[in-house]
């Protein structure tokens, strides 16, 4: 089955990416698609390169990157919505140019991008799969 | 472009936390897919749609009024639970008055709002493709 994931919350605070990447681990272990997730609200949290949680912890956003979701073009296809992103001050390198701030902090397996792509996947998919509270 | 029944369940009220604003700002943008779209508000979600909202005093963006402006968009299907509102001392008068044209009928303006049980409102869940919940 193709499947699409979102994840409403960020990481340590809520167990909602927790479940929503051992969701993803198991249906791709068991032969399904992960076509893409999508990062909302506090959600897009999930993607900072900053995160560094002690040693005897879960890396949440490093699980996230180590499922290696891309599409056919070799793109991340764990998507941070771009509006969520910057008002939470989360930038890539674009975002940070375009603005004129002096740094990024979204982790290279994930990408930013607008909410069309949640409602595209919700149509492409067979399931759209929402995490939160 | 397949066509799908989308349902956006909204289940906060408006300021409290962020879901409510980004939860509209989702659906604006799916306006542009040309699906079948319809909101549903249980819970604390009916108080997106109370008129008379007034955000001065808390140093927010007033955003209920966008609510006005989805009957421009073809969302025309919002449906609010009956018990939700009486569970709260709320009626449909309370609500904003939220109209659309219908082209299908010389462009009547005709109530967006539908009130429906709980009950109807599982029926009409089940029937969906994608429920998105906030």
């Amino acid at each position: 089955m193709k499947f699409a994931i979102q994840v409403n919350e960020g990481p340590y605070q809520h167990q909602a990416s927790d479940t929503a990447f051992q969701f993803a681990k198991a249906a791709i272990e068991n032969g399904h698609e992960i076509m893409r997730v999508f990062f909302y609200h506090d959600g897009v949290n999930n993607a900072s390169r900053f995160t560094l949680p002690p040693q005897d912890d879960r890396h949440v956003v490093n699980n996230w990157a180590s499922l290696d979701i891309k599409n056919a073009e070799g793109e991340p296809e764990l998507v941070v919505c771009v509006a969520a992103a910057l008002r939470r001050g989360m930038l890539d390198e674009s975002e940070a140019t375009k603005n004129s701030i002096d740094g990024n902090n979204i982790h290279p397996a994930f990408r930013i991008s607008g909410l069309g792509q949640l409602i595209e996947a919700g149509i492409q998919c067979d399931r759209l799969v929402v995490f939160g509270d | 472009m397949a066509t799908k029944k989308f349902m956006y369940l909204n289940r906060r009220s408006s300021f409290g936390t962020v879901y409510a604003i980004e939860s509209l700002e989702v659906v604006l943008i799916a306006a542009a897919f040309e699906q079948d779209v319809s909101l549903a508000f249980i819970d604390d979600g009916v108080y997106q749609i109370v008129e008379g909202q007034e955000t001065d005093g808390i140093g927010m963006k007033n955003f209920s009024k966008t609510f006005h402006a989805l009957g421009d968009y073809d969302i025309n299907k919002l449906y609010v639970s009956k018990e939700s509102l009486e569970e709260r001392g709320l009626s449909e008068s309370d609500l904003m008055p939220l109209v659309y044209e219908d082209e299908d009928d010389d462009w009547e303006e005709k109530p967006s709002i539908r009130v429906v049980t709980n009950e109807e409102l599982k029926a009409i869940m089940s029937e969906q493709d994608v429920c998105l919940s906030f």
